[in-house]
């Protein structure tokens, strides 16, 4: 029995030696956000923090993980969608198919940690993830959306972002002149 | 791990025939499994999903529940394309509901068989998604409507004609009474569904042409959107495949002793005679077994053939004599023949790989007396006939359980791995089997882009004014081998698409005195596939690129060339000069910035693009700027086809930079995205997008602008070096002066 630290919880687990972090995570522990897309760190579908670092999980093995190495996936990235990322990704509905979007919100909230206002170049260094879909161009208009909402955040502003979780009506007239 | 479990209803769609069932339901009927798909809105609500059964089919694709939740029955499956979002709001224009409380639901394809096919075709390709059914899903939306106001009418005893619909409010105002669609949702459900439907005016449309958000972005900002490949059923086991890396190839031996002996493998299987399964308890296992697992094949006639090979068979095709005609204006040979000049070109386009981000997976129980497969398809019903063929029951015993796509481009329209999942459930009866192709397996198995090549021949007078245009295609045919009993005398229609007659679909923009647009079939053994764009890729890629040909060697320019060749062909026009008055055509690119164009017709949409980029010294291209038009006609929902315009610019232009698959003694030689790139944001160009919505006719979005992504970069990069690239991926060119 091993164990790993993920979203906050130390969870047991079993798995034979060199298994990836992104399997034991996804058949173990049943947190099946993270996505495998190509198992060689190339697409990075599979992308989680380890203590705050994007990780491509599909290549590293689990029982390489310490307990006190704090694993955040998806699902524990907010409680209800509230990460600005999540907020500006739906503002400008991100998403296409979905199954890199993990991945690539994982990516980029790891950058506006690090860098709270990223350059197009910070993005296009940070954010090297495969989208086949095409939505390369909303998520660096979202990565800078989210950037400004956490700015305006921090200075007591009223953030003009409202988050529509849950609601299906959302009028995103904004996108046409905002696109990078 | 925390599973939630609920019961597998079908779609309400058969709710009543459900409720029949249940009440001799079996086990199988129910099962516990975490996947919200089928009722994901109840379950967020609380709501029992079998005491749901109080909710109303008002139609086959309107659910009023009580409580004004409105269920929208979508028959096209999402694969990110956005049509879900459309299709719901066409229904919900005619229903004149509240589109806050949308919600929906796939039927099953199963529920369509015993319905009669209620909701028609549910085949997601061709982007056909919301032009193949812009009148039965409006009719639908329109019936229950009419249904839900006759109910309160009936209730007031007044007339019909007398009460007003807004948001699911219905009013009569003469007695000043309100009421909902909720409240008379259960009557409705019993009257007849009306056949004589007026449709709203255009006009008067007030959700069709929003820029909505969509449906289903929520689950795909959290995690939370289940995946086929995120499915677990009780007591299920998952299967890693490998099949013959030769097409055409089989098993000759396997040597499964030390593998059966590892932890967590239950079985080696073969499916057919050419594929070899691992199923474990995990993925995991079941892949690293099945790589440990000594396999001889026998590689068969193919085993030696190569991409070199099919290109001289095609090289072959160009001048032979076996040709059928797609389109054909007087006798252009004899006008090449008899002209002051000739220009002549030879162009040709790869096998490439769809690489949908989520690679082909299905989950299967079977049983003698059932087969169920839970499925990220485009194609339902093709799926469920693919189920019952395979699984040996009658297609009635059988069911497909659609869901959401991680990506489909045409691949998943196929049902090569339906078929062998089904073959592994067969022979593990009882225990459901989710089978997951490694991305390894997914770029050996694919369903390739077809190739082709194209001898462009232009005759010329002493005026440099074109006297006739020949195309000869040569290569593979998609229909030769996903649908041969479309093949008419010898003759692929789809090959022809960009280069038709004038009509309404993928119809030529140009006029030429005289055109002959013909194509030599050559099938070499690498399975073709529709992939995103299909012919219309290449076709414009030729010609497009061949019009500039033609500018260059007559020195007009490739705009105003064009738009001598366009007059008759106004749709066409209309779109490329929205392009260039945007990118300010008549004024010189900035410096160093070079501009390309490109125009076609296809998948009833018309579109047109402007590239400006710039080539270094050392060769490096970047591209600067796309602007981009797209007539379709009636646009419903335009932020999401700004959204197909920029996704279709990153599809199109990764495979013109980076991607082909390519053939050594008989398989293919990608493996993975580290040899078959995909492009990223860095390379993204800035996408400005013109919709066009000319009204009139309703045209895909998901395809056209592949096709000119290419084209529009390749005329561009002309401009600015004056090479000519006529062959593709880029990266095999070189671009330094």
């Amino acid at each position: 029995m091993s164990k790993l630290n993920v979203n906050g919880k130390l969870l047991d687990y079993v798995a034979d030696d060199g298994t990836p972090l992104l399997w034991v995570l996804r058949e173990q522990l049943g947190l099946t956000g993270t996505k495998y897309g190509c198992g060689i760190a190339q697409c990075g579908a599979c992308t989680v923090h380890i203590d705050g670092v994007p990780v491509r999980s599909c290549v590293m093995p689990a029982s390489a993980m310490k307990p006190t190495q704090k694993i955040t996936t998806i699902e524990g990235l907010s409680a209800t969608g509230s990460h600005p990322i999540q907020k500006a990704w739906l503002a400008l509905d991100v998403p296409q198919c979905g199954f890199c979007q993990s991945g690539m919100i994982m990516a980029a909230t790891a950058l506006v940690k690090d860098k709270p206002n990223p350059t197009d170049k910070d993005i296009d260094e940070a954010m090297t993830n495969i989208c086949r879909c095409g939505t390369y161009n909303r998520v660096r208009s979202a990565i800078h959306t989210a950037a400004r909402e956490m700015a305006a955040a921090k200075t007591g502003a009223k953030p003009k972002l409202v988050s529509e979780l849950g609601k299906s009506v959302l009028n995103i007239e904004h996108i046409s002149g905002d696109q990078a | 791990m925390s599973e939630t479990t609920i019961s597998n209803r079908p779609a309400a769609s058969s709710r009543r025939s459900f409720l029949k069932q249940s009440a001799t339901a079996t086990a199988g009927l129910v099962i516990g499994f975490h996947v919200p798909f089928l009722n994901k809105q109840a379950m967020a609500q609380g709501i029992n999903p079998l005491s749901s059964a109080t909710a109303a089919e008002v139609n086959a694709w309107v659910v009023v529940q009580p409580d004004d939740k409105i269920i929208i029955r979508i028959a096209r499956s999402e694969m990110g394309q956005g049509s879900l979002t459309g299709l719901a709001q066409m229904v919900a224009e005619e229903l004149e509901c509240d589109w806050a409380k949308v919600s929906t639901e796939y039927p099953t394809p199963g529920q369509s068989l015993a319905r009669k096919r209620v909701w028609g075709d549910f085949s997601t390709g061709g982007s056909r998604g919301i032009r193949g059914s812009a009148d039965n899903v409006r009719k639908g939306g329109a019936a229950a409507r009419m249904m839900l106001m006759q109910a309160a009418a009936d209730q007031w005893s007044v007339p019909v004609a007398e009460c007003t619909v807004s948001k699911g409010v219905i009013s009569h105002a003469a007695s000043k009474r309100t009421t909902t669609y909720g409240k008379v949702t259960a009557a409705a459900s019993k009257l007849t569904e009306p056949t004589d439907i007026k449709l709203k005016d255009p006009k008067d449309w007030a959700i069709i042409g929003k820029r909505l958000a969509r449906l289903d972005t929520v689950d795909k900002t959290t995690g939370r959107q289940v995946y086929g490949m995120d499915l677990k059923l009780p007591g299920m086991l998952n299967a890693a495949v490998k099949a013959s890396p030769v097409f055409g190839g089989k098993i000759k031996s396997i040597d499964d002793a030390a593998v059966l002996k590892r932890p967590g493998v239950k079985k080696v299987l073969r499916v057919g005679d050419d594929t070899v399964v691992v199923v474990a308890d995990t993925w995991w296992r079941a892949k690293t077994a099945l790589d440990a697992l000594k396999i001889e094949w026998d590689d068969g006639p193919n085993g030696k053939v190569s991409s070199a090979s099919f290109a001289e068979i095609l090289k072959a095709g160009l001048d032979a004599k076996d040709a059928v005609v797609g389109n054909s204006v007087g006798d252009a040979p004899a006008a090449i023949a008899g002209a002051a000049r000739k220009i002549e070109a030879v162009y040709s386009y790869p096998h490439q790989n769809h690489a949908c981000m989520e690679t082909m997976n299905a989950t299967v129980k079977w049983t003698p007396e059932r087969c169920e497969v839970w499925l990220p398809t485009q194609n339902g019903e093709a799926a469920l006939a693919a189920t019952a063929e395979a699984s040996g029951l009658p297609a009635a015993q059988c069911e497909v359980y659609k869901i959401h796509l991680g990506g489909g481009f045409g691949r998943r329209g196929a049902t090569d791995y339906v078929r062998v999942a089904v073959g592994i459930g067969k022979q593990m009866p009882g225990t459901p089997i989710k089978m997951i192709w490694s991305r390894e397996e997914d770029m050996a198995q694919g369903r390739f882009h077809p190739i082709t090549q194209c001898k462009m021949t232009a005759g010329l007078d002493d005026k440099g004014e074109i006297t006739g245009l020949t195309m000869r295609i040569s290569g593979q045919s998609i229909l030769a081998a996903v649908a041969p009993q479309n093949i008419r005398d010898g003759k692929d229609p789809v090959v022809f698409q960009g280069l038709n007659a004038p009509g309404p679909e993928a119809s030529i923009g140009y006029t030429f005195p005289t055109l002959l647009v013909d194509h030599a079939m050559r099938n070499p053994h690498v399975p073709p596939g529709f992939w995103r764009g299909v012919n219309l890729n290449q076709n414009a890629i030729y010609l497009e690129g061949f019009i500039d040909e033609i500018a260059h060697a007559t020195k007009q320019d490739p705009l105003a060339l064009r738009r001598k060749l366009m007059t008759q062909h106004p749709k066409h026009l209309a779109v490329l000069n929205a392009v260039a008055e945007r990118v300010g055509y008549d004024k010189p690119a900035p410096a160093g910035v070079f501009r390309g164009l490109a125009q076609t017709m296809g998948f009833g949409s018309y579109v047109a693009a402007c590239a400006e980029v710039s080539v270094s010294a050392d060769g490096v291209l970047k591209i600067h700027r796309i602007v981009a038009a797209t007539d379709c006609g009636n646009a419903v929902n335009p932020q999401q086809i700004e959204a197909q315009v920029e996704g279709s610019f990153v599809y199109g232009l990764g495979a013109a930079l980076y991607q082909e698959c390519t053939v050594k003694d008989g398989r293919i030689e990608q493996s993975n995205f580290a040899d078959y790139p995909s492009m990223k944001l860095a390379d993204m160009p800035k996408v400005e997008t013109i919709i066009l919505s000319s009204g009139g006719f309703w045209g895909g979005v998901g395809e056209p602008t592949i096709a000119v992504a290419a084209p529009a970069v390749l005329n561009a990069i002309f401009a600015a070096t004056g090479k000519r690239i006529r062959d593709l991926p880029l990266k095999n060119h070189s671009l330094k002066a």
